[in-house]
């Protein structure tokens, strides 16, 4: 049978914490790309070339330089704040980013530029006599987002949300390189130290599988219902 | 081309970090990327073609080990396919004495290997994509013609079909661009090992890092350029008529 050495728990802590990041930084990129799609879709100048920038930047560049650059960079930077702070006002604060919070940080980025084109489609593709209706009833600005806009464009979002999310998943492996524990550090830690890679790495990608079944299952149900009074799935 | 490095070093003569030497890394490590994501693309695209073609096929033993295949592949992270690959070959007892160590004791190798299978199960979706996507008139055309399913396939599906999926291909090449620094954790000296070792040696982390994110943006605009071009070419007749 399969004998992973004790690491079992090690391993299962690990996974763990990759859900976490993962959810997290869903839940960031979400916001970020609800705040992009808004800005590229506004008529302020400065707002759409701030948002065309960010996609267009964060979309060039790979991951793992990213993240080591807000790693090994934010660091240093938020260091130079907190001592410009201690001379300037003698504020004495320390603020020690960790692993955790920059992987959040930085695939919440990467992945809300993603998330800003996927939101950006799906309001575009909510027909615009939807809204009016919604405002000729008298409902706010604000109302007509939250019971007219969101729900519909939800339904065009969510095959490119789902996507997103399984990219977003499998990306979030890369914060073992800048030292976070997750499955895959143990994993590698295990692989080394026992010589038997291919137990750990493989118990680790069926876990990656797991995760990721699970999650299609989930938004197959969420297409379903975001769906009602549509008839079947196009 | 003598003149033109004095007259680099004397531009970069107060520039501590950027120094002739650092920039040879970057370029090594621009040299290891392009080869890397380039020979990889290259093998990945030839085994898809037939992958993608078997993935469609009536037989289930040619069908569902193709689409396990994929699926795995795509399913689970590229670090865990470089790592498990990596370590797999080099933990194999005895390996270190056979003539394979020659050629596997640089990671190049393992990394290249991973890459390739990752890319080919991409490319193997994308072009199963296209394939599917073929109308059924331009088959029931060459089925009229009196072409076999095999002819079909080499002068009607299979050239269509590349062209429709030349979009979804390009996205491809730049996600590989991106995911090949990957390569830098398994000590190859690539773009972003380059900058790893600048910044580990000048602990200068903004220069090392926001330099080699430069430089990958230029590659994914120079990609993004080729394929618009190419599609531009290949995809004419599909473009709405003006004038």
């Amino acid at each position: 049978m399969l004998d992973l050495h004790g690491y079992g728990p090690r391993l299962l802590e690990g996974a763990g914490v990759t859900l976490q990041l993962a959810l997290l930084s869903l839940l960031l990129a979400v916001v970020l790309g609800l705040i992009t799609a808004s800005a590229k879709m506004s008529r302020n100048w400065f707002a759409h070339r701030i948002a065309t920038l960010y996609t267009t930047v964060i979309r060039g560049v790979p991951d793992l330089v990213l993240m080591m650059l807000l790693f090994f960079g934010g660091q240093i930077g938020v260091n130079m704040i907190t001592d410009w702070l201690y001379y300037q006002f003698d504020i004495d604060i320390f603020i020690n980013i960790n692993e955790f919070i920059a992987g959040v940080v930085t695939i919440g980025l990467i992945f809300g530029a993603y998330m800003g084109e996927t939101f950006r489609g799906a309001f575009m593709a909510v027909d615009n006599g939807q809204i009016e209706a919604g405002k000729a009833y008298g409902m706010s600005n604000s109302l007509v987002f939250r019971r007219v806009r969101f729900p519909q464009m939800m339904r065009h979002a969510l095959p490119g949300l789902s996507n997103n999310w399984m990219v977003l998943l499998k990306t979030t492996a890369l914060v073992s390189v800048i030292g976070l524990s997750d499955m895959v550090r143990v994993a590698s830690e295990a692989s080394k130290a026992t010589r038997e890679p291919f137990t750990f790495m493989i118990v680790v990608a069926i876990i990656y599988l797991l995760i990721a079944s699970v999650s299609e299952w989930l938004f197959a149900r969420l297409q379903k219902r975001y769906n009602i009074g549509y008839g079947e799935a196009d | 081309m003598e003149s033109l490095l004095t007259w680099l070093e004397t531009q970069l003569a107060d520039n501590s970090i950027f120094t002739l030497q650092t920039l040879s890394h970057y370029g090594a490590g621009l040299t290891t990327t392009v080869q890397l994501v380039f020979l990889s693309l290259i093998i990945g695209l030839i085994a898809a073609v037939p992958l993608a073609i078997g993935r469609g096929s009536r037989h289930a033993w040619i069908k569902w080990p193709i689409f396990a295949y994929t699926y795995v592949f795509r399913g689970t992270p590229l670090l865990i396919q470089l790592y498990l690959i990596y370590y797999g070959v080099v933990f194999v007892d005895g390996i270190q004495e056979t003539w394979l160590w020659v050629i596997l004791e640089d990671p190049f190798v393992p990394a290249l290997i991973a890459f390739t299978l990752n890319t080919a199960a991409y490319t193997t979706e994308i072009f199963r994509g296209a394939i599917k996507s073929t109308s059924k008139g331009e088959i029931e055309a060459a089925r009229a013609y009196g072409m076999s399913p095999r002819l079909t396939m080499r002068r009607i599906i299979i050239p269509s079909a590349f062209r429709r999926a030349l979009p979804a291909y390009g996205n491809e090449v730049i996600f590989m661009l991106h995911a090949s620094a990957i390569a830098s954790v398994v000590t190859i000296m690539d773009l972003t090992g380059a900058a790893r070792f600048v910044y580990a040696r000048y602990y200068a982390p903004f220069e090392a890092f926001l330099f080699v994110a430069a430089i990958y943006l230029c590659l994914t605009f120079a990609i993004l350029y080729f394929f618009r071009h190419l599609e531009k070419k290949l995809l004419a007749h599909l473009q709405p008529q003006t004038g």
